[in-house]
């Protein structure tokens, strides 16, 4: 599949592919080590092996959506310290610092939006604020998304990439699964399509609540998605895990998710998809 | 009897009150003065025993959460409920003997009852995987509670799971995608729904059957995001440190019912619930069927909606 990626002539690409992903003029591939023209990387995807780097919000955001069209929602919504939590450096110390290396405000950014030119409540996780792990903020931000797309009749389309839950706020982020999926739910009893985007990583409290409840799972290929780490579960049973394990291709095999989609064919395959559902 | 570090000197202290009492029946002698000294004895543990549990740290009452003699959900189904008929299987793989459930009737109303079940014994341990379910346990579980939406029977849940179990056939057979539709189900359910967190709330795993119009939590119960030696783990790669984890994580039923996630605490009887599992189980369904009678009232939609509301105000932030 990788190399069939790595064929495809480059003058064939669609208008978000004009898009400049890279910074630089020469980039390392964090997967075959190889260094290429920083251009070659389209989407931030190896022109030779095929790996799939990590994309921030932002760059989601100009790959999928109409330019100009986003409507952050909740951006001022910030977390407290509800349990005084400390693990040797204070928990608002870590949040302060998140924000200085990743630019975000907290791990997700939601908001009203135009996909291909239907309107749409869009969300996708920022991986760097703290492993995009889910708290409050995150929480209410999603509950937000998935409320106001079921009162504005709006399809839902997140981008996740989290750890989990945050276990830094301790309860009150395992009580956000019960809370986004909730939110929903009335998302459901509109008849308002929810496609998931599962990124690379996708687990724990995040996986284990509203991300594989699409009525679309479309992921990307080679994520890594599952419920408990390939740690956890190496402990537990005492054996190395197998190749491929939780990743993508393992997912649609055994029946969790509809569709891999390659990044250049993200955009196409939402809209496709949303198009079959919604429109007469 | 297994017995905890800091039960033994009560466990000490009963065992010769009892010896003492043997040897006076024996010696066919009594009288006044033995008494007396019984009576010291008895006195003496009593307060002991308030000296130990007026004062439990976190990571003692995490020991008690995990107690082995601990009652557990068939325990308390057994003593409140009338015509139990468990229930059985996913209808899809096979039954996962870590969740039990059933219909029964409780104190007059027949309910629809939900639980994880952990295991007496190495060998009952093992065929409920101590308590920690695969996806079909949970895809049980949802058959149960569309059958309580179905008959329109209130739902009782009772936790007690270290957590969901992390496998290879678990993630293979969808352990996220049937924890996801456990929420799902409950938060749209048009029944009244309690949950009872009566030992361990391990994460994910126990929240999938904790999404109730109430919630009720026993006084050395625990419910935590991870487990504390996992935490412990991932913050100071030392398993070892768990209890440090377990207060900072504060996983007590105090803490909880301070931050509103809990709606009510319930005593245990002097020295745990496992000491009295009858007067556990009393109090558990004075509790559970207070909770029902003020839920009477509400009609479906407004079950749905009470449980809506309850859980969208659970989120510590500020700023719009």
């Amino acid at each position: 599949m990788s190399s069939e990626r790595s064929a495809r002539p480059q003058g064939n690409l669609d208008h978000a592919e004009k898009v400049s992903l890279g910074a630089g003029v020469f980039r390392r591939c964090d997967g075959c080590g190889d260094t290429q023209l920083s251009e070659s990387f389209a989407y931030g995807v190896c022109p030779r092996c095929g790996h799939h780097e990590r994309l921030s919000a932002e760059q989601w955001m100009q790959l999928l959506l109409d330019p100009g069209s986003f409507e952050p929602e909740g951006e001022a919504l910030a977390p407290t310290d509800p349990l005084r939590f400390s693990d040797g450096r204070p928990y608002p110390e870590r949040v302060a610092s998140a924000r200085r290396s990743s630019g975000a405000t907290e791990a997700i950014r939601v908001g009203a939006a135009t996909l291909a030119g239907r309107p749409i409540m869009f969300g996708a996780f920022v991986f760097r604020f703290m492993g995009g792990s889910m708290g409050s903020v995150v929480g209410e931000r999603l509950t937000r998304l998935f409320e106001r797309a079921a009162s504005a009749r709006r399809p839902a389309v997140v981008l996740s990439a989290s750890g989990g839950a945050r276990m830094q706020e301790g309860i009150f982020s395992l009580m956000q699964m019960a809370r986004t999926v909730a939110a929903l739910g009335r998302l459901r009893e509109v008849s308002m399509p929810f496609v998931s985007v599962l990124l690379d990583p996708t687990t724990g409290g995040v996986a284990a609540s509203y991300a594989l409840l699409g009525d679309v799972n479309l992921a990307e290929p080679r994520a890594l998605i599952g419920f408990a780490g390939p740690r956890v579960i190496e402990q537990t049973i005492g054996q190395k895990l197998p190749e491929g394990f939780q990743r993508s291709e393992f997912l649609l095999e055994h029946g969790m998710i509809d569709q891999i989609a390659e990044r250049r064919e993200m955009r196409a395959t939402i809209a496709r998809v949303l198009a079959l559902l919604l429109d007469d | 009897m297994a017995t905890l570090e800091f039960e033994r000197p009560l466990v000490e202290l009963e065992r010769r009150i009892a010896e003492l009492k043997t040897a006076i029946r024996a010696s066919g002698r009594g009288g006044a003065e033995f008494d007396v000294e019984v009576a010291r004895l008895e006195e003496k543990a009593r307060r002991l025993q308030e000296d130990i549990f007026g004062s439990l740290g976190s990571w003692q009452k995490v020991q008690l959460s995990r107690h082995p003699d601990r009652p557990f959900t068939l325990d308390y189904v057994q003593r409140l409920c009338d015509d139990f008929v468990e229930l059985h299987g996913d209808r899809a793989y096979s039954d996962d003997r870590a969740i039990v459930g059933g219909i029964a009737r409780f104190r007059g109303r027949s309910v629809v009852l939900i639980g994880h079940q952990k295991g007496r014994g190495v060998k009952d341990n093992m065929a409920r995987n101590f308590g920690m379910p695969h996806p079909e346990g949970y895809r049980k579980a949802l058959r149960l509670m569309e059958m309580a939406a179905r008959f329109r029977r209130p739902l009782l849940t009772f936790i007690d799971t270290p957590g969901a179990y992390p496998g290879l056939g678990a993630e293979e057979r969808g352990q996220a995608e049937a924890i996801g539709q456990c929420l799902l189900s409950m938060s749209r359910l048009r029944v009244p729904v309690i949950a009872t967190v009566i030992g361990e709330g391990g994460s994910g795993g126990a929240l999938a059957l904790g999404v109730a119009n109430r919630v009720v939590m026993l006084e050395f119960s625990t419910y935590s995001v991870i487990s504390p030696e996992g935490c412990a783990s991932i913050l100071w790669k030392d398993r070892a440190r768990g209890p440090e984890a377990a207060e900072a994580l504060k996983v007590t039923a105090d803490h909880l019912l301070r931050f509103g996630v809990v709606d009510e605490l319930v005593p245990e009887p002097p020295g745990g619930a496992h000491r009295d599992p009858d007067e556990a189980a009393r109090r558990v369904g004075d509790a559970i069927a207070r909770h029902l009678d003020a839920l009477a009232p509400l009609d479906g939609p407004r079950l749905a909606e009470d449980r809506y509301r309850k859980y969208r105000a659970i989120g510590e932030f500020v700023g719009e």
